[in-house]
């Protein structure tokens, strides 16, 4: 006769699930009389399952989720909480390393630098899979590897490419993006930055910039500067800027709601000089640069309230189930049956939207009305889903030793970087408009 | 009595080829029910992955051939059409090759490690390995059989629990540290042998996606059990699967003569 021991969690397991390794140590010591060993092995669908099926994706892509998954509920979920705890993630730069093997911070990058030569699509996995590990480090992922990586791959020159991308994907750097302002958020093209042209053909940059995710670890920066201030959205210019530049510091790591442990600082640039090589793109044309950036930025970000959709659908519904009253366990209970659909139909018709947008994307087709839609929905869902998981994990809901509340703080700015959703709604509203223009 | 091939110097030579086994086991994290009719447990629509001690033996392999001290690795895994996916994992982490034994749906719940060895035993024969490496044991049925009867099969020598595999001091044979009650113990085995992996052998890698791309590429053969001449009449009958009975609460004692006492009352001790 075969004995299988179900062990329920006497609580909720909070933090993420044992790795193989840790299942397989419980299963008997160094002893190889693992015979008897089999009454301490561990059961839960602690993850509520994904039907890739239902999407289209290949097969690799599949294989692909499956790793990420595997990597990022070992190597980062464990330290999710306490990362969110102490506003920091220490371990950066050696998770920066493992990512840079594994070929993460280059995805979209040529294979030619060490990057990966894949699709929107397979980084959107990637970024989905990290979000639903810690949403805060995914966050300071995409804006290595999509705002920083992926607008050096499109628009720097050759040797701008060969300076930066070896060591920005291999993980030796990280790397950021900084347009905002204190005072240009939304209106980011009325940025005050100036980049002043010297006589020797170099740039002097003077001014700050403001919610620069990565700001304080950075190495290098994508910057956006006025260098013709009069001509408004027509004068601004992309720089790179390396850290280690005189008169640039950062002048303060933020103290944020959520995204924890993805470090946000105030950047300042006092008289920055920047040699006439590290312009990119072209003079003045900067705007393009940025605009055509936020759109494939909105992109792969939205895949980041993608996988904390599905987190709070890992905690929640797994909640829902051991957690017993009247005599059952309450996911039985009709309210929250309707609210476990929500969340599931908000979840898969999210992925469907971004799945197809970054298939679109990648077959080079760009509609700003779809990067914005994609991010716009997947936000405020994310936001919503949160607030319900918390509500089925009721008390618990409410204590921070459990996830749901990190991840409402983490969902929430996805309704505000990368524009706000006030902002998005009239990106698609006026290409609305556009189309009906006589 | 030990089956020695004399071959030259493992440094010399192309290297060892070596076969990895691999098994699609239910995932650890799953919770596993047992079914209505306690005939078994569910396996329909619940998630399977390569088998733990298995991914070692895979990455031993590979690593063995990052250390050039072998030349080919080839997976082999016995069992239904989707052990394919089981196998390409192990392609994506490096493996060379694969080998597919299908077992129709309806003797897979029958299936023994007395079948698998056997099977193995003849896919050997054709191969030819130098090394075996297998998981020591599957998380699904905790049999840590295969291996040592396949080793039987073949006559083989084995190194069970395996926790380090290594060149031995004058390169003819492989060292093997193996995990046993005591602690560890080493010992010299001839090729070609069997050996187990235990769980601080290695670390597996994750598959990284230009490897999962390649992987598509690379051969993946399939046997069926007929073609290898191989009877999979059962020798066991499962009477029943149970959930074990529910943890009863224990009790709590205040002092040494409390649990003494106890321990007398239930005959324990005199």
């Amino acid at each position: 006769m075969q004995f299988i021991r179900p062990v329920l969690h006497s609580q909720v397991c909070t933090s993420a699930r044992p790795s193989a390794r840790q299942f397989l140590q419980k299963l008997g010591k160094s002893c190889s009389f693992s015979l008897n060993s089999s009454s301490t092995r561990l059961y839960s669908t602690e993850f509520f399952p994904i039907n890739d099926e239902l999407y289209g994706l290949t097969d690799e892509q599949k294989q692909l989720r499956q790793t990420i998954f595997q990597f990022c509920q070992k190597e980062l979920a464990p330290k999710a909480q306490q990362i969110d705890a102490e506003n920091d993630f220490k371990d950066i730069k050696k998770f920066w390393r493992q990512c840079g093997e594994l070929g993460l911070l280059g995805v979209t990058a040529p294979t030619e630098y060490g990057g990966l030569g894949a699709s929107y699509l397979d980084h959107a996995i990637v970024m989905e899979e990290m979000s639903r590990a810690c949403a805060a480090v995914a966050l300071s992922y995409g804006a290595h590897s999509n705002l920083c990586v992926n607008q050096i791959v499109r628009h720097g020159t050759d040797e701008q490419k060969s300076r930066y991308l070896p060591k920005l994907i291999s993980g030796e750097w990280i790397g950021a993006l900084a347009m905002s302002e204190p005072n240009a958020g939304s209106d980011v093209v009325s940025m005050t930055m100036r980049a002043d042209k010297q006589s020797d053909g170099s740039y002097v940059l003077n001014g700050s910039k403001f919610w620069i995710t990565n700001g304080p670890d950075a190495d290098v920066i994508v910057v956006y500067a006025k260098t013709k201030p009069e001509a408004g959205a027509h004068g601004i210019t992309t720089f790179l800027v390396e850290r280690d530049s005189p008169g640039f510091s950062c002048s303060r790591k933020l103290d944020k709601l959520g995204m924890r442990g993805s470090n946000t600082g105030e950047l300042v640039f006092d008289g920055v000089r920047v040699p006439a090589d590290r312009v990119m793109g072209r003079l003045d044309g900067g705007v393009y640069v940025l605009m055509s950036g936020l759109d494939i930025e909105r992109l792969l970000l939205s895949a980041g309230p993608l996988g904390i959709m599905q987190a709070a659908c890992d905690t929640a519904f797994q909640y829902a189930h051991i957690r017993k009253a009247f005599g059952q366990s309450i996911g039985q209970f009709q309210l929250l049956q309707g609210k476990m659909a929500d969340m599931y139909c908000r979840l898969t018709s999210g992925r469907c939207y971004v799945y197809s947008v970054a298939r679109a994307l990648a077959q080079g087709s760009r509609q700003p009305m779809d990067c914005a839609g994609v991010i716009l929905k997947c936000a405020e869902d994310a936001t919503q889903s949160a607030l319900d998981a918390i509500q089925i994990l009721g008390g618990n809901g409410y204590i921070n030793e459990y996830p749901a509340g990190r991840l409402l703080r983490d969902a929430k700015l996805y309704e505000i970087g990368a524009g706000t959703s006030e902002v998005r709604r009239l990106v698609i509203g006026r290409a609305i408009n556009n189309i009906y223009k006589s | 009595y030990i089956h020695i091939i004399n071959k030259a110097d493992m440094a010399a030579s192309k290297g060892l080829k070596i076969l990895v086994g691999c098994k699609r086991v239910i995932d650890y994290a799953v919770k596993v029910r047992v079914k209505p009719d306690r005939s078994g447990v569910v396996t329909e629509g619940v998630k399977h992955s390569m088998n733990p001690f298995d991914e070692i033996a895979v990455e031993e392999a590979v690593r063995m051939k990052e250390k050039k001290l072998a030349g080919e690795a080839v997976a082999i895994s016995v069992g239904p059409p989707q052990s394919q996916e089981t196998l390409r994992t192990a392609l994506a982490m490096g493996i060379d090759r694969a080998i597919h034994v299908e077992i129709p749906l309806a003797q897979l719940e029958k299936l023994q490690p007395i079948h698998v060895s056997k099977l193995l035993a003849k896919v050997c024969e054709s191969e030819k390995p130098d090394l075996v490496i297998l998981g020591k044991q599957a998380i699904d049925d905790d049999c840590n059989q295969t291996g040592q009867m396949l080793a039987a099969l073949l006559d083989w020598p084995q190194a069970t629990f395996a926790s380090k595999i290594e060149p031995s001091q004058d390169s003819k044979q492989l060292r093997v540290t193996r995990e046993v009650d005591g602690g560890l113990e080493t010992i010299d085995v001839s090729v070609p042998a069997v050996v187990t992996s235990d769980l601080r052998l290695n670390e597996p890698r994750y598959a990284t996606l230009p490897n999962i791309m390649k992987a598509k590429k690379k051969p993946l053969a399939k046997m069926s059990p007929d073609q290898l001449g191989v009877d999979l009449q059962p020798r066991q009958e499962v009477i029943s699967v149970e959930d074990p009975p529910v943890r009863k609460a224990g009790a709590k004692v205040e002092s040494v003569e409390d649990l003494v006492g106890k321990l007398r009352e239930k005959g324990l001790v005199k």
